[in-house]
């Protein structure tokens, strides 16, 4: 279970988390939400150790994330950003098994493990000796995706992950996407700026505003009784289709 | 990656054995004695005398002609590079032993022996410097004597760089006669006369026994205020030439007062404006003297550029390996080092504002003349643009693609072989090629310091104004640029992965 305590992070003087503390709930999606500049995605580098934090404790399983020991944490976890940040000199299976490679797995586990995500994923299998030039934007989300799950981690971080996308696409890969977390059954901390997304996609979501959390719980709550004003005024803002409260999804 | 890798490590194996491997056979060649000589035409003539005679004495004697300057031969002297050469006996005591008080012959010898140098005796003629304007011009305006020039304070000055810079020099002239003009140039002695000719200088040092003097008909100004002292032809040689060649010594000895003014007159007009090869006015000069027949290496062009396009070829293999070898680390360290990064790309960009003819120069007390302090010296040359492009192509690297290097849980070491240098591997083989092509082209100086290569036939090219000899350096070194680049061109599909050759 992944534990965020009293978290501080500035930069140059300016907060941008604040008193964060969240304990992620095992084997559910989480998802941070709030508008830009929020301090959403700082919170997503602070777990993985991409910067450390200024105060405050951050803990896998137990095992706080320290700089000493970020290499070995950070294998525990993966991590899918919004450009995929696929490595575009390496053909999308050593893009996949880049990690495991490194770490010396037998190459009969690594064929078998792109073989369990291709399917989990419905990756097409001549796609993987294709560069990340010549695939379309929602294949390389998958190849980001599987590259994050190749070592099969216990937490599952996703910073916008489908932002890049183009809207009807983005609707089809939601879709997907709420598959694979359910039958992956991993905890997933997803930053994303769309409610509708939010909704569809997570069992918690914590609203953010200038690196502190406004309220957290399931979109019901926050639309029934929002903790704060700004609360009403984000939710409204977005136009959420009234069906995504049931999670039917759009 | 891997590619990149192995071309290096090839190229570095080659280039630590083909030095060691070319002494070596050098070394066996017994060099018994190596003649040098400076870059101007009469110097050339008296080494190959020197070398004939040498030859003659059963010895293997090679000559390297038409060295940069007095510093280079002095320098590869004193440190043995150079066994003999001909110089003058005003500018071994004016420029070679300026910081001494020289008043006479014995003392300049004393100085000599210091450094392990003797003077052979007089070989008969003075070449002194001496200040020349064409004829008619001077006519014209009533100068006869350096100190008339005093009241034409508008004519141009174009004087060698070497008499620009000598103690003995145009400062020393300016001061002697008070001299007022301002539009003073330094330039090369052989283009100087080509500036005479057209008229875009005035005035000029001579040697007195220039073939040009009558040929461009000049009139030698009367040094009346007597600055100029005596340049006695002289042949210096390494001391250590005494016990190891006796009878050699003596055969040069021979030539005391054999070359009198007019005979040196004579032959530096056969080259330079007959266009006869100075091994054959040495030849004809010795059998002449002394009745024997010398032989001369009269190479064909084959040779030449068979000879020019390997000595080339070591010097820009060995240098530009080495760089790629020390600049691709040291562009890591600057993008991986905050403290680092001042340090490195400052003193990589400052070694390039350094001009190659000083870099070289500067190079001779430490390693002595030929190739070693060549491809030093391009070797220095080399690193900027490769340092550069190592340092950019890997700083940027979009952020995003570091990010997921790092969130992967790769190690920095892994990070930099797996993702950032072959992410970087395009721009720093554009650097490579940007030093080799500069590298090919620097190296045409390295003839200056007896490194050989295409400068050798630029060199006598300019000396003998002959353009033919000139585009024998020209074209090749041309040639080998852009075959070089076409290289790296073709060599960029291996080197750098086909993913990012897509977009």
């Amino acid at each position: 279970m992944l534990l965020l305590d009293n978290v501080h992070k500035s930069f140059e003087h300016i907060a941008a988390v604040r008193s964060f503390s969240l304990p992620v709930e095992e084997g559910k999606t989480t998802i941070l939400i709030g508008p830009s500049g929020c301090g959403k995605s700082t919170v997503l580098r602070l777990i993985i150790g991409l910067i450390p934090p200024d105060s405050g404790t951050i803990e896998l399983d137990g095992e706080a994330v320290a700089p000493d020991r970020a290499l070995m944490m950070r294998r525990k976890m993966g991590y899918v950003i919004q450009e995929g940040g696929l490595f575009p000199h390496l053909t999308t299976y050593r893009n996949i098994t880049l990690m495991a490679t490194y770490l010396g797995w037998p190459a009969a586990r690594i064929e078998a493990r792109v073989a369990e995500l291709s399917d989990l994923t419905q990756f097409p299998q001549h796609g993987l000796s294709r560069y990340p030039a010549q695939l379309s934007g929602g294949q390389r989300q998958r190849v980001s995706l599987m590259r994050a799950l190749m070592l099969d981690p216990e937490l599952l971080l996703m910073d916008e992950p489908l932002g890049a996308l183009d809207p009807m696409i983005r609707v089809d890969v939601q879709g997907e996407l709420k598959s694979i977390f359910r039958k992956l059954k991993k905890t997933v901390l997803m930053v994303t700026h769309d409610l509708g997304e939010a909704a569809y996609l997570g069992d918690t979501i914590v609203l953010m505003l200038e690196g502190e959390i406004v309220q957290k719980g399931p979109l019901k709550s926050l639309l029934e009784t929002p903790a704060d004003p700004f609360v009403t005024r984000f939710v409204q803002a977005q136009r959420v289709p009234i069906d995504a409260t049931n999670g039917e999804g759009p | 990656m891997r590619g990149i890798f192995v071309i290096i490590v090839s190229i570095t194996i080659v280039a630590l054995c083909g030095p060691t491997a070319r002494t070596k056979a050098a070394g066996n060649e017994a060099r018994e004695i190596v003649v040098g000589s400076k870059k101007f035409t009469e110097n050339v003539i008296l080494g190959e005398i020197v070398t004939q005679i040498a030859r003659s004495e059963g010895l293997s004697a090679s000559h390297r002609r038409q060295l940069g300057g007095t510093r280079v031969l002095w320098g590869g002297l004193v440190n043995g590079d150079i066994d003999i050469y001909p110089d003058y006996t005003g500018t071994i005591q004016r420029e070679i032993l300026a910081r001494y008080e020289i008043e006479t012959e014995e003392q300049l010898r004393a100085r000599l022996a210091e450094f392990g140098i003797r003077m052979g005796p007089p070989l008969g003629f003075n070449n002194t410097y001496a200040i020349g304007m064409k004829e008619e011009l001077a006519e014209e305006l009533g100068i006869s004597k350096i100190s008339d020039l005093r009241d034409h304070p508008d004519l141009k000055f174009g004087f060698t760089n070497e008499f620009m810079d000598r103690e003995d020099g145009w400062r020393g002239l300016r001061t002697h006669y008070r001299l007022p003009q301002t539009f003073v140039r330094g330039l090369d002695h052989d283009l100087a006369y080509r500036g005479i000719d057209s008229e875009s200088i005035h005035v000029l040092d001579l040697y007195s026994t220039d073939a040009e003097i009558r040929y461009y008909d000049l009139r030698a100004l009367e040094d009346d205020l007597g600055y100029f002292p005596q340049y006695e032809a002289v042949l210096l040689y390494r001391a250590d030439l005494i016990g190891r060649l006796p009878h050699l010594i003596d055969r040069l000895h021979d030539l005391a007062g054999r070359i009198s003014e007019q005979k040196m007159i004579a032959m530096n007009a056969k080259a330079k404006i007959e266009g006869i090869d100075e091994g054959e006015i040495a030849a004809e000069f010795i059998s002449g003297e002394f009745g024997i027949r010398t032989e001369y290496n009269a190479e064909s062009f084959w040779q030449r550029l068979r000879k020019h396009t390997l000595d080339h070829l070591i010097l820009v293999a060995i240098s530009l390996s080495a760089a790629v070898v020390i600049a691709i680390p040291l562009g890591i360290a600057a993008v991986k080092s905050p403290m680092l990064e001042k340090p490195i790309m400052g003193i990589v960009g400052i070694i390039q504002t350094i001009p190659s003819l000083a870099l070289l120069v500067f190079m001779i007390p430490l390693l002595g003349i030929g190739g070693p302090p060549a491809v030093t010296a391009l070797f220095l040359y080399s690193l900027l643009p490769i340092v550069r492009n190592t340092y950019t192509g890997i700083r940027d690297i979009p952020s995003s693609i570091m990010e997921s290097a790092r969130a992967l849980g790769l190690a920095p070491a892994a990070r930099l072989h797996l993702i950032e240098l072959p992410m970087a591997s395009s721009m720093i083989l554009a650097g490579i090629k940007t030093s080799a092509v500069i590298n090919i082209g620097t190296a045409t100086l390295g003839a200056l310091i007896g490194a050989g290569g295409y400068g050798q036939p630029i060199l006598t090219g300019i000396r003998l104004d002959n353009i033919t000899m000139i585009l024998e350096g020209a074209v090749p070194a041309a040639l080998l640029a852009l075959a070089v680049q076409g290289l790296f061109d073709f060599s960029e599909r291996f080197i750098v992965p086909k993913g990012l050759r897509l977009s």
